[in-house]
């Protein structure tokens, strides 16, 4: 009796409870729910991430469609295929069919006007979609640039379009600062870096013109020696660039950096770009404490000695070496009102601070107000290595590399270690 | 049976070294001189390791994901001494592929350090990170470096 009694106030409970659930499910800005775990991460309150698909490869930059699918750019093809289509057939947000298409290693994807581009270490190519959003012909893409210098560094090809129907593609130094002996203590900077007339830039081509190499396109600036995380920033109508700075301050002059000093210097800097810009490298870096910019050593600095008033001033500078892989701004509405044209970045993570710890292996956001920086950035992301020693020893399981936006709002983002792609949501009202 | 045979050897030798020490003094004190060069070649090893190599090769000798390569358990490492200490004298250019994965920094030239220095810093790292094999001696490397 009396548990009869317990068992019919719990049932009308649990419908309630369940109806509140659903109702909040219906109410909360995401469909799809997040994994219990988070996917592994740290984030912000009311956000959560789930895991939208797992061992897709080395993933490098990824683009979400209209329509929900992602296509990820692979750094090296897996079973032969550099390029992957993700699809997800019942709606649960996990990614459960693969196809994948095109030869070749890279870095750059991006979906503009129905196209998607693509680009290997050297060339660009684009596949027509169709009213799905879906490559129509994967075997026969056109080829819009080609030629473009691949060595030994920085030979990734990041690109991004703008309204106006260019495409602007960076083509990274191969060199870390420009000296007659690369990476090499003591020698000093070739004069007049030779390197700057074919790379250590960004490059502006038409986006439906076939076969253009450098002869056909635009310098659009120079001095940049590896920009990896680029987008185009819609509410200044404005290209965006995160610079890799330059690594070894302490190994190639020692004498006048510590290691200390050699692990956080220079900045990593976010550049608002306009033609003919020049952010100086190698000739200068950006001290992110000083606030200024430094003679390199290679070129008769010493630390202190500032250089090339000319050089264009960071927007943001962050500290030096985390690597930043990924920009994004974000233009959707399931986040709250302060992340609205705000800038996501993803951090690669750092190497080059041994001995010292290394740091990054995150994505911050940085707020913009008025289409400039506005305040602090803060960490939004964090966890993708594993744990606090997979930080600092640099043995990340995840590696965040390329973000996009989804349809609804949703922030993804790649990992180039396993291949994870995680998707963040916001479930709170 | 596998054990037993072990046990043995090792009691074996264990009661060969104590007489062979016991009979020969000398031969004794010859073989902990020889063990403390060793050990202080190890040690200097590991300061020119600290100081040349270990911002790209990191203090694990794992090397970062690619670009510069690891220095655990390859041929490039455990291999041929003389290759090498080459490696090291004239530096390392090309894209690698090391267990299905490729490293494509460049690596400087350390041909300011001396025989001795690289013999000590080679001869730690191969018996370092999980490898284990013979030390590099100083006429190796001076043999790799006037073979050039």
């Amino acid at each position: 009796m009396k548990s009869k009694a317990v068992f019919s106030t719990i049932v009308p409970m649990l419908a309630v409870a369940g109806m509140l659930w659903y109702g909040s499910g219906i109410n909360s800005t995401s469909a799809v729910g997040a994994d219990a775990d988070n996917a592994g991460l740290k984030l912000p309150a009311g956000f959560g991430a789930l895991r939208a698909a797992e061992n897709t490869g080395k993933a490098r930059h990824i683009s979400v469609t209209p329509a929900g699918d992602i296509y990820v750019k692979l750094a090296r093809p897996k079973d032969g295929k550099g390029v992957l289509f993700l699809h997800d057939t019942n709606g649960d947000g996990k990614m459960d069919e693969t196809q994948g298409f095109g030869n070749y290693g890279g870095t750059g994807m991006y979906i503009k006007d129905g196209y998607l581009y693509a680009s290997s270490n050297s060339e660009v190519f684009r596949y027509k979609l169709n009213d799905k959003q879906q490559v129509i012909d994967p075997n026969t893409p056109e080829k819009i640039v080609t030629g473009l210098i691949e060595k030994n560094q920085h030979e990734t090809k990041s690109l991004v379009l703008d309204n106006a129907g260019n495409i602007y593609v960076n083509v990274g130094a191969y060199s870390n600062s420009c000296q007659e002996k690369d990476r090499t203590p003591g020698s000093m900077g070739q004069k007049g870096c030779p390197i700057l007339d074919s790379a250590g830039g960004i490059w502006q081509f038409k986006a439906d013109k076939l076969n253009q190499t450098y002869g056909d396109g635009v310098r659009y600036a120079t001095g940049l020696r590896n920009v990896v995380g680029l987008d185009w920033n819609q509410q200044n109508n404005q290209l965006f660039v995160m610079q890799h700075g330059r690594d070894q301050l302490h190994d190639l002059f020692p004498a006048m950096y510590t290691t200390q000093q050699s692990a956080i210097y220079p900045a990593e800097c976010m550049y608002a770009l306009k033609k003919g810009d020049n952010a100086g490298w190698p000739y200068i870096y950006y001290d992110q404490d000083q606030k200024k910019k430094i003679l390199a050593p290679e070129y008769g600095g010493d630390s202190k000695k500032e250089g090339m008033p000319e050089a264009i001033t960071p927007a943001v500078a962050f500290p030096g070496h985390m690597a930043p892989n990924g920009l994004l701004f974000y233009t959707g509405s399931q986040f709250p009102e302060k992340y609205k044209n705000g800038a996501f970045i993803a951090f690669h993570g750092s190497w080059n601070r041994a001995p010292e710890p290394q740091a990054g292996f995150f994505v911050v956001f940085q707020p913009f107000k008025g289409g400039k920086p506005f305040g602090q950035y803060e960490v939004f992301a964090d966890g993708f290595t594993g744990s606090p020693e997979k930080t600092a020893s640099g043995r990340a399981d995840h590696k965040p590399c390329g973000l996009a936006q989804g349809p609804d709002g949703s922030l993804y983002v790649s990992d180039d270690v396993k291949g994870t792609i995680y998707r963040i949501v916001y479930n709170k009202k | 049976m596998k054990r037993f045979t072990l046990i043995c050897l090792t009691v074996l030798t264990a009661v060969t070294t104590y007489t062979t020490a016991q009979k020969s003094p000398a031969k004794k004190k010859t073989a902990t001189k020889a063990t403390l060069a060793a050990a202080s070649s190890l040690a200097n090893g590991k300061l020119v390791y600290t100081q040349n190599c270990l911002s790209c090769h990191q203090a694990d000798g794992g090397g970062v994901s690619n670009m510069n390569p690891p220095l655990i358990k390859t041929t490039y490492v455990l291999g041929d001494k003389i290759r090498l200490a080459k490696i090291v004298l004239n530096g390392f250019s090309e894209k690698v592929e090391i267990e299905g994965d490729i490293y494509s920094n460049i690596m400087p030239s350390l041909n300011y350090l001396s025989n001795q220095q690289i013999a000590d810093v080679l001869t730690y790292v191969r018996s370092n990170f999980g490898n284990k094999a013979s030390a590099v001696t100083v006429a190796e490397v001076a043999k790799a470096r006037t073979g050039k």
